[in-house]
């Protein structure tokens, strides 16, 4: 007897698919959501590090927008973030989990500041960059097409190939920079002061308008090309693409390579106008943030700009307080999970709603 | 219903228990190090001067007290903040910033919030440094293990260093006795006397002090050997802990680093092999196997830089801080794993040292390819074809740190074995 009602009752909650909810309502939790995870980091703050609620907050935001230098660097972090997100986007969208984004970009920045370093000043500084550029472009999306072609033909996971390409481009600069530097052995390259981009009013417009266009650019891409939809189909379903005659393997394929592309396009960018120099740690780990941007933003372009603002938002905000507060930088990331939690938390509630089980006083009945 | 009371029980009882195992875990007195006062101890600072209210200080560090090489620059920017009073709004950190245009970014934001002067701890924070300082010619700019500032000219940039290399000639020296101990024992044979050293890069910083550890040892042991492995990483715990491992398992019998985590010291203490640590003290983890720690502490610099600021006088280019002035300390030694008379023998060579009685770079001391030395031409001013420029050998010795701060000595003496030098 007992065993057949464990057979039919139901658990005790389970998860349901909410039928379509108004967009001022989801707006409306998501607003509700961050406003929670405030009060809740408020709370923590004041516990743990003995802090004001009120200075913990107007903290968060001027680490971003608390003088007009953090603002364009708030606008600058949200366009390098913002590129390399458009960069993964293309492929994800196929469901191609490209975790490669950070080797990618990284291979892009050593092609260009390579090319910097042996052309030096041989050259006119227009088509220095030029080069730069193409090296950068065509060395992301090798290291794109690599994985790709033996998805494509052989079936192989993708996810761990993309994320090995990581180690090599890691340890490739690596070896770059020891063959570089092998007369002082310090590995440390500094400024190359060869091949960088003209300064546009200051050293950032330049790079936050091309990374603008490049949004609009890949929106329309995905959304208003035959290529875009093809993206789309396969993502789908792959049989339905093969049915209506889609040569699969190249969608991959030529996805991938676009994606690897921006890649290297955005570690161009990174070398040219910011650092003029490499070290293993040039990307720090945005490769990976990119995914998050990207997966918030549920791989539209246009959202992204506010998903990757979100996130430099939080990162600036963190370390504003790990200085106000002079407490370890364990403790702003300790925020910055929380407030993310919640946002992924509530697109949960906003898609799904819980429901706890209908009783049966028969069992049986209710399966 | 009974297996709920019964689970919720079994938690109840998981959760006593581990408070009760918290509650006591008092250490166990014979598993703790007992350390002999220092024979290079910190110097006591005064403050000598007045502060304005309005001044303020930023420091740019590369990561957070999670590293030992940061953690070293928050303690002693402490020590001087409690020194002189400052108060918290006076002494601003920005940690976490790499070697890019982020240390330039970071830089520029401590002059907005009103920074006179601004220091940065690591070798590639440099270029960005420099760009800052060209751009706030009213911010004095500061940085520690660069090179450039007594060729780039400008007034407000500036290199500091300290000479580490008489702190590890001196922990050398430790490491020498604890080896003659050995001999003496029946342990191990005078001809098997091999010391391990875990590295870095092939760098003049660290190749100047594991020769340095290196002469030290020889000084008081004279068949020392030693094999030199490099990680290619600054921080990498377990490349460090797998380097001391391949070291020990090729018969070194002690072991030193330079290298910022515990990898090293913790692999020395699983397999009881005595351990000469670096930039900070080991002893609580490895209170079995630590014989003695040098590093460098930068209060001293701290309080020169803030001092010159609030004075209006000039920092020097390239501060290069006296080992008996504060800037190179040791720790105490470790009477359960170090030699007998260590101590009284370290204060001994520390007294010669100061003394100019001896020199850690004598040429008398070592060879090159059988040879002694009589001329070397050191890359002391930084190009970008690394041309040898400078000569620093005179008097029959080495003269590190004295043409720059930041260390140039990187010259591959007979007895020390690179086991991977492409690093």
């Amino acid at each position: 007897m007992q065993k057949h009602e464990k057979h039919t009752r139901d658990p005790r909650f389970h998860v349901v698919k909410r039928a379509g909810m108004s967009r001022g309502k989801a707006l409306l939790i998501r607003f509700l959501a961050i406003l929670a995870a405030l009060l809740l980091c408020s709370v923590l703050s004041t516990l743990l590090i003995g802090a004001n609620p009120l200075k913990f907050i107007s903290t968060l935001f001027s680490g971003s927008l608390g003088s007009s230098r953090r603002i364009w660097k708030f606008a600058k972090d949200s366009a390098v973030l913002l590129c390399i997100s458009l960069a993964v986007t293309p492929a994800f969208r196929m469901r191609f989990w490209n975790l490669g984004g950070e080797g990618q970009v990284l291979v892009g920045a050593l092609a260009s500041i390579a090319c910097a370093y042996y052309l030096r000043d041989s050259i006119p500084n227009a088509l220095l960059l030029l080069i730069m550029l193409v090296a950068a472009v065509l060395a992301g999306a090798f290291w794109g097409l690599f994985p790709a072609i033996c998805k494509a033909k052989w079936g192989t996971n993708e996810s761990l190939f993309t994320l090995m390409m990581n180690y090599v481009a890691t340890y490739l600069v690596a070896f770059a920079l020891m063959e570089w530097t092998k007369a002082d052995g310090s590995s440390t390259l500094g400024e190359v002061a060869f091949g960088h981009l003209p300064r546009l009013y200051n050293e950032y417009l330049l790079l936050i308008l091309v990374v603008l266009a490049l949004t609009v650019l890949v929106y329309i891409y995905l959304n208003y090309t035959k290529q875009g939809y093809e993206i789309s189909v396969v993502g789908e379903s792959e049989k339905t693409a093969r049915y209506i005659g889609i040569n699969v393997g190249r969608v991959i394929t030529r996805t991938v390579l676009v994606s690897g592309a921006i890649c290297g396009l955005a570690g161009f960018l990174i070398v040219a106008a910011l650092d003029h120099s490499i070290t293993t740690a040039t990307v720090g780990g945005l490769g990976f943030t990119a995914i998050m941007v990207s997966w918030l933003a549920k791989f539209n372009p246009l959202i992204m700009v506010g998903t990757s603002a979100l996130i430099i938002f939080l990162q600036q905000g963190g370390a504003e307080m790990s200085t106000i507060f002079n407490v370890s930088s364990a403790f702003p990331n300790i925020v910055v999970g929380i407030i993310l939690f919640f946002i992924i938390g509530c697109e949960f509630f906003i898609h799904y709603q819980i429901k706890s089980r209908v009783s049966h006083k028969k069992g049986g009945v209710g399966k | 219903m009974f297996k709920k009371l019964l689970s919720l029980a079994l938690v109840l009882i998981m959760v006593l228990a581990l408070g009760a195992g918290l509650a006591s875990c008092k250490k166990d007195p014979d598993a703790e190090a007992t350390l002999t006062e220092s024979p290079l101890p910190a110097v006591e600072l005064q403050k000598d001067f007045d502060i304005p209210s309005d001044f303020k200080v930023g420091f740019i560090l590369l990561h957070d007290e999670l590293s030992t090489y940061d953690l070293n620059f928050i303690n002693a920017v402490n020590n001087v903040k409690t020194v002189l009073g400052l108060t918290d709004e006076q002494v601003i950190f920005k940690k976490n910033i790499p070697e890019s245009n982020d240390c330039y970014e970071a830089a520029a934001d401590l002059v907005d919030a009103g920074c006179k002067v601004i220091f940065a701890d690591s070798f590639g924070h440099e270029s960005y440094m420099i760009k800052a300082a060209k751009e706030f010619t009213n911010v004095q700019f500061c940085h520690a293990t660069g090179t450039m500032a007594h060729t780039e000219n400008l007034a407000n940039f500036h290199n500091a260093f300290a000479p580490i290399y008489e702190g590890r000639y001196l922990a050398g020296v430790a490491a020498g006795l604890k080896l003659n101990e050995m001999i003496a024992e029946g342990k191990i044979t005078a001809d098997k006397a091999k010391m391990g050293y875990v590295g870095a890069f092939t760098y003049a910083e660290v190749i100047s002090g594991y020769t340095s550890f290196y002469l030290g040892a020889k000084s008081v042991c004279p068949t020392v050997t030693m094999d030199v492995q490099f990680t290619g990483s600054w921080y990498d715990e377990i490349k460090e802990k797998n380097a001391a491992n391949a070291l020990m398992d090729n018969g070194c019998v002690l072991i030193s680093q330079h290298a910022d985590s515990m990898g090293a010291p913790s692999a020395c203490e699983e397999r009881n092999v005595p351990n000469v640590s670096y930039n900070g003290s080991t002893a609580d983890a490895c209170p079995n196997t630590f014989i003695v720690s040098s590093k460098i502490d930068w209060s001293p610099y701290f309080l020169y830089m803030i001092k010159s600021v609030c004075q209006g006088t000039a920092i020097v280019d390239d501060w290069c801080g006296e080992a008996h002035e504060g800037s190179v300390v040791l720790t105490g030694i470790n009477e359960k794993a170090a030699a007998e008379g260590t101590l009284a023998k370290l204060k001994e060579v520390a007294g010669k040292l100061q003394n100019g009685e001896i020199h850690v770079f004598d040429t008398a001391t070592f060879t090159v390819g059988g040879q002694t030395l009589t001329s070397y031409l050191a890359d002391v001013n930084t190009d970008a074809a690394y041309t040898p420029d400078t000569e620093v050998i005179a008097d029959g010795y080495f003269h590190e740190s004295e043409f720059r701060s930041a260390p140039y000595f990187d010259i591959r003496i007979d007895g020390i074995t690179l086991l991977n030098a492409e690093y």
